[in-house]
């Protein structure tokens, strides 16, 4: 039988269903589409797009990446690349501080240190709140406090890693396996020994894979604080675009591109050496 | 009550301790190093960051006065005593949210839009030329590293300030990140309904879109809507550079003490984005099942 001589009425009412989608499943879809198309309509022209005003500002920005063209730094190089070293110390010693403070309140918000819901569920909803608040805020939250600089980015990026480390230490916490804390348990071990030997070794290398990855995308965030004020080559690199230095500038991304390159291929290394080739974060 | 542990005789005992002992001492030597060189690296850290202890323990007063300010109205009171005083510029401040979510609603169609126009160039099983690959994975890449504020930094001076500034640099951004990650999903799908589709004699781009795309959309969908919610907390921070959003309204409170204004539009944007966080949440849980969840 070739399938030209199958039956199809014969199959349509052995199974409807199949050939027969109910209405509300088939425009599901096309209505979902429309309206996320008239949601973007309405948006373009909340937002003021034009196209003669995107037209003008992509020649613009063609100028702007041909002035770009070769990359210079001109005579400030060695400042750019203390800037460099400042904003890797900011990545550093942020998430370091972060995790340092982080990881005593992570114990209070999990489950199985802390079995009251009550006890943990302001603790939770506090390092959410924190990681609600995006670091460019807090870096210019702590500008006010401790005036420009370097410091103020240490202490952005230190505080909003709090709220992150805190979530992700404890869901580590939470995933370790229960048997060697009742073994602890067992041989007569107190609660802060279960934590020391039965938890902590085995939190430990997620937590410094965790910690490393951070500093990787830290470089990223540090980079961009400084265009607030706090210190590091964002400060530089928001100065020179501001007057429209764009030889610079194009230096700068790259040595942005290429610093956090570097950061990613040593860190990868590490965490590849401390935890085995598993997935983090 | 007798034990059942066997005890060794000394001379056997004497080696196995030896053995143990050389083991953890070598691990615990590399601990020590590993350490050292961290401290190291901590204590370059601190001088190139100008960090002093001393004024840090001063500042953490600061912080915390910070704080108590900010909560406090200008007649002195807290503010939940007169939340009318507090949230006084409500109007304004709801309309200012509601246009960082469009900019990053529009930013984060547009970038998906492009990833997926991108995507099946830049995945290994689907790049129809090595070289275009290699291009395509560059451009990408070079989209995601940069920070969406530089773009906007940028773009505020080509396109001159206002929200279009920010939803470029978003959409930017989000081809970058969402471009990688829908080609790893491409990576990961089942290659033989595409070798089904070829066998038939089916252009390149009749294999994508019959084979390929159907298996993906789904999780292309659920990247896109994780994408949105980390776009809505760029949105709120694009406003700094001038590119539109509630940003503007937050930088100018803090830069002017307004106090209390700084408490109630941060209050705004935590509320909005624990919102989106969980209505995208629940979104993503109920389109594609839990699996689907990252």
């Amino acid at each position: 039988m070739t399938p030209q001589e199958v039956d199809t009425r014969a199959l349509r009412a052995r199974y409807p269903d199949v050939f027969d989608r109910p209405a509300s499943a088939r425009l599901a879809m096309p209505a979902m589409i429309v309206a996320a198309f008239a949601v973007l309509v309405y948006g373009l022209v909340d937002l003021d797009f034009s196209p003669s005003r995107f037209l003008a500002g992509l020649s613009q920005l063609g100028w702007i990446s041909l002035m770009m063209i070769p990359p210079d730094p001109g005579s400030s190089l060695p400042v750019y690349l203390k800037a460099l070293g400042e904003t890797l110390s900011i990545a550093l010693l942020g998430t370091t501080l972060a995790a340092f403070f982080a990881l005593p309140v992570s114990l209070l918000a999990a489950r199985n240190i802390v079995p009251s819901n009550i006890l943990r569920f302001p603790v939770r909803r506090f390092l959410d709140s924190i990681r609600g608040v995006d670091t460019l805020i807090w870096a210019l939250v702590w500008i006010n406090v401790v005036g420009l600089g370097p410091f103020a980015g240490v202490l952005a990026i230190a505080v909003s890693d709090f709220g992150a480390f805190g979530k992700l230490f404890s869901e580590a916490i939470e995933g370790a396996d229960q048997k060697q804390v009742e073994g602890i348990r067992a041989s007569g071990g107190s609660k802060l020994h279960e934590i020391r030997f039965g938890l902590l070794p085995q939190v430990l290398p997620v937590i410094a894979g965790q910690v490393l990855y951070f500093i990787e995308s830290n470089t990223r965030s540090a980079t961009i604080i400084g265009i607030v004020g706090a210190g590091g080559i964002g400060l530089q690199l928001a100065e020179q675009i501001r007057v429209l230095e764009w030889q610079k500038v194009s230096f700068l991304i790259l040595m942005i591109l290429v610093a956090v390159a570097a950061i990613d291929f040593i860190s990868g290394k590490l965490r590849f050496a401390i935890i085995g080739r598993r997935a983090v974060a | 009550m007798t034990t059942a542990v066997s005890i060794l005789p000394e001379q056997q005992l004497a080696v196995l301790n030896a053995a143990y002992r050389q083991a953890v001492a070598r691990r615990r030597w590399r601990l020590l190093l590993g350490i050292g060189t961290f401290a190291a690296a901590l204590l370059l850290a601190a001088i190139g960051a100008e960090v002093n202890l001393r004024t840090l323990f001063t500042y953490f007063g600061n912080f915390l006065s910070y704080f108590d300010r900010i909560f406090t109205l200008d007649s002195g009171q807290r503010v939940w005593t007169d939340v009318g005083e507090w949230l006084w510029g409500w109007r304004k401040w709801l309309k200012m949210l509601g246009e960082t979510l469009l900019i990053s609603y529009v930013g984060t169609l547009i970038g998906a839009t492009l990833a997926f126009c991108l995507n099946f160039f830049a995945a290994e099983n689907t790049s129809p030329a090595p070289w275009l690959r290699f291009v395509v994975r560059r451009l990408l890449e070079f989209a995601r590293t940069v920070p969406g504020i530089v773009f906007a930094l940028i773009f505020v001076i080509a396109f001159g300030l206002g929200p279009m500034a920010g939803v470029l640099a978003i959409a930017i951004h989000s081809t970058g990140a969402l471009g990688k990650l829908f080609s790893e999903i491409v990576e990961n799908a089942d290659m033989k309904p595409v070798e089904g589709i070829r066998s038939t004699g089916a252009s390149w781009l009749s294999c994508m879109r019959f084979a390929v795309v159907p298996q993906v959309t789904a999780g292309y969908a659920s990247y896109a809507l994780l994408r949105f919610e980390i776009n809505v907390r760029e949105a709120s921070v694009m406003g700094f550079v001038g590119a539109g959003g509630i940003g503007q309204e937050l930088v100018v409170a803090i830069r002017k003490f307004y106090y209390s204004d700084v408490s109630a539009i941060l209050l705004t944007i935590i509320v909005t984005v624990f919102i989106i966080d969980i209505t995208t949440g629940w979104l993503r849980g109920r389109l594609f099942g839990k699996e689907a969840r990252t």
